[in-house]
């Protein structure tokens, strides 16, 4: 895996809408995209089945039906995506005990304030945090 | 008796890299203990010290949350396909 998460701008600018839509819940979702590719090409926004603004769970029903889907698809998680609304866009305790992808790179986007969106991305793997430059592209053409 | 039992990435490791291993057993802590004798310390991923499924783990037989069905009491038969997924979740 890389050592930047590359992102296109539409992606990019449709997880900060699921954010700023779902505050002051937290959001949460996938990009999905080609296994091994770490492209992520298909947004695909997810149901926080805890409703919290402080908490975020897909739902069981709902996160098997997209690893069915993406298995079918011969995709993978590249992107998680989730929302913190009063705090940084920095990865939490419990979010470094649950993150259970260890190729995916966890985005996440702060709703603190009205007017910015904080968008930063990081890889969580063995329980250690490492932050990454996002480099967004108008296609990946 | 075969189970077909998929294998989330971060649990490959101790399958030695399969999405998915068959085992058996007659009820899901049954086909847990059969998975940990071949596979040893998978177990332990699933199972809590009080001998639970942990809470962020999800299983499910033939798609099936197993919250809904009797958890390791889920009975089991041949044919039957269980899904390991951990749960995505965070604060």
């Amino acid at each position: 895996m890389s050592a930047v998460l590359t992102i296109d701008r539409a992606a990019r600018d449709a997880i900060v809408a699921h954010a700023r839509r779902d505050h002051p819940d937290e959001a949460c979702g996938v990009v999905a995209g080609a296994e091994g590719s770490d492209r992520p090409t298909r947004f695909i926004p997810m149901l926080n089945a805890a409703r919290s603004p402080t908490f975020y769970e897909f739902d069981s029903s709902d996160l098997l039906q997209l690893y069915k889907e993406m298995d079918a698809n011969d995709e993978e998680p590249v992107v998680i995506y989730h929302s913190h609304t009063a705090t940084e866009a920095y990865p939490s305790r419990t979010d470094i005990s649950y993150a259970s992808e260890p190729n995916a790179h966890y985005v996440l986007v702060s709703t603190r304030l009205p007017d910015t969106a904080d968008f930063r991305s990081f890889r969580i793997v063995d329980g250690v945090v490492r932050e990454e430059p996002v480099t967004v592209v108008e296609s990946y053409i | 008796m075969a189970i077909e039992v998929k294998i989330p990435t971060i649990l490959r490791s101790y399958t030695g890299g399969a999405k998915s291993v068959d085992s058996a057993g007659d009820t899901l802590s049954a086909l847990l203990d059969n998975l940990d004798a071949t596979h040893p310390g998978l177990k332990g991923r699933l199972i809590t010290d009080d001998g639970g499924l942990h809470r962020f783990v999800n299983v499910y037989v033939n798609d099936e949350d197993v919250r809904f069905t009797g958890s390791l009491d889920t009975a089991l038969k041949d044919g039957d396909s269980v899904t390991i997924l951990p749960a995505v979740a965070g604060g």
